[in-house]
């Protein structure tokens, strides 16, 4: 049981090819590659435990103002997150300015909230959302990945594609500038999803 | 219990969001100091990069350390009165007692404020180093401003022609053959734009000082504690205990 928790949000219910939650970030952050990597751990810190704080107190919360309560807890965590960074990663967290506080727009986490943390237990509830977590992350290291590669010439700021092949040094190759703006990013979504519905029985529509 | 009653949603919003806001207030009151170490940090080894020092300050073992006392070997916090405004200056002395001045710049990017540094030698035209930074510029584009390869591009560009102030313009394409231009970051032309508009107007509030002083080398001697421009006796350059700071 705990394992499939944990399996299924990585592919066959991620949350971005699958679910198609969590896209805005997924195409604003993911242009370089570390920002990409601390927002993956960033907001999979803050859906885990905010999907184990509501379960731990989900037969206590009023159901009128249910999604005020989560709304509460999410930008508490929000909060928290943003100023541990700013206190010990200081340098990445200017990177990530905006996005930071931006996690709690994110639709996974309310997402999750919903449709697990509030019927299920604390435990099992902290592995669905770390591994929701985990399902996004992956999927906006990839972007950031191809995104960096192809926009910038560097991974993880390193310098990868020769200085020498670039055309303002006499080679042939330029940066493609399409890859660092957003629409590049839900292209390369839309060649996931594609790619993972073709080879995967089970999402495949009638 | 009745969870649905009015009675038990307000008491339990109100419990929540005291539980909340300790938790809260509790981490901003222990991360405070840090957080302002780093901010205070940051200024410093911004203001000693836009003089092209403190390189290599990201492999010091103990960075913070590191960049307070490269700035307390080479730079001076200074002001100068301008009317009734008092504008900073910092002076850079370095090692064979070349002497570089350090404006602050602040304007308005395209998601949020943008900053900077940028130095200039004693002819008070030339641009010896600049560097900038950003609240919320985007990833990529307009971000770029904080990379040294855009902030580089500004080092022996000049801010005068002749006597007029002409600052440095940010264009597409080409500009490395100009004496006031730099190229802009593609995709990031309002940041860009912004970077040259900042430049104009915080330098522009120099001015007066730039002009009494342009190409007089050398330049007011930093020892001084208190000197009055012989063209302007308003403008002072005050030297500020820097033990204070």
């Amino acid at each position: 049981m705990d394992k499939k928790i944990f399996i299924e949000p990585i592919f066959l219910k991620n949350p971005i090819t699958v679910l198609v939650l969590g896209i805005c970030s997924a195409l604003a952050v993911t242009t370089k590659l570390e920002p990409a990597i601390v927002m993956a751990l960033s907001v999979t810190i803050v859906t885990g435990f905010s999907s184990f704080i509501i379960s731990l107190i989900r037969n206590t919360i009023p159901n009128r103002i249910r999604i005020i309560v989560q709304l509460v807890v999410v930008a508490m965590l929000v909060i928290l997150v943003d100023q541990i960074l700013q206190a010990y990663a200081y340098e990445v967290s200017k990177q990530l300015s905006v996005f930071v506080g931006l996690i709690i727009t994110n639709c996974i986490i309310m997402g999750r909230i919903e449709a697990f943390a509030l019927g299920n237990k604390p435990i099992p509830s902290l592995i669905d959302g770390l591994a929701n977590g985990f399902g996004y992350g992956l999927i906006l290291v990839a972007l950031a990945f191809v995104r960096e590669l192809f926009g910038s010439g560097t991974l993880y700021g390193i310098q990868i594609i020769p200085l020498s092949w670039y055309s303002a040094n006499g080679g042939f190759y330029e940066n493609n500038g399409f890859m660092i703006l957003p629409p590049a990013a839900l292209i390369l979504v839309g060649l996931i999803i594609w790619v993972q519905r073709s080879f995967t029985k089970e999402l495949i529509e009638k | 219990m009745d969870t649905n009653k009015n009675l038990y949603t307000i008491v339990y919003s109100t419990i929540l969001v005291v539980v909340v806001a300790v938790v809260l207030a509790l981490a901003s009151y222990l991360l405070k100091d840090r957080q302002q170490r780093n901010v205070a940090i940051e200024t410093k080894m911004m203001i000693l990069k836009s003089v092209n020092l403190a390189k290599d300050a990201s492999k010091a073992d103990d960075k913070p350390t590191y960049i307070e006392q490269e700035y307390s070997k080479y730079i001076t916090d200074s002001s100068i009165t301008e009317g009734e405004k008092t504008l900073p200056i910092y002076i850079c002395r370095m090692e064979n007692q070349e002497k570089y001045y350090i404006v602050k710049l602040h304007g308005a990017g395209l998601w949020g404020p943008i900053w900077g540094y940028i130095s200039f030698k004693s002819d008070l035209s030339t641009i010896y180093g600049a560097v900038f930074a950003h609240k919320g510029e985007t990833p990529g584009l307009g971000a770029e401003i904080s990379t040294s390869m855009f902030s580089d591009q500004f080092i022996d560009k000049t801010i005068f022609e002749g006597e007029n102030f002409v600052s440095v313009s940010v264009v597409k394409g080409g500009a490395a053959t100009g004496n006031h231009e730099v190229d802009a970051i593609s995709g990031g032309t309002i940041t860009s734009k912004a970077v040259e508009a900042m430049l104009k107007s915080c330098i522009g509030d120099y001015l007066n000082f730039f002009k009494a002083n342009l190409n007089n080398t050398p330049l007011v001697p930093v020892s001084d504690s208190t000197i009055v421009n012989p063209s302007d006796s308003t403008m002072l350059i005050n030297q500020i205990d820097t033990t204070k700071n």
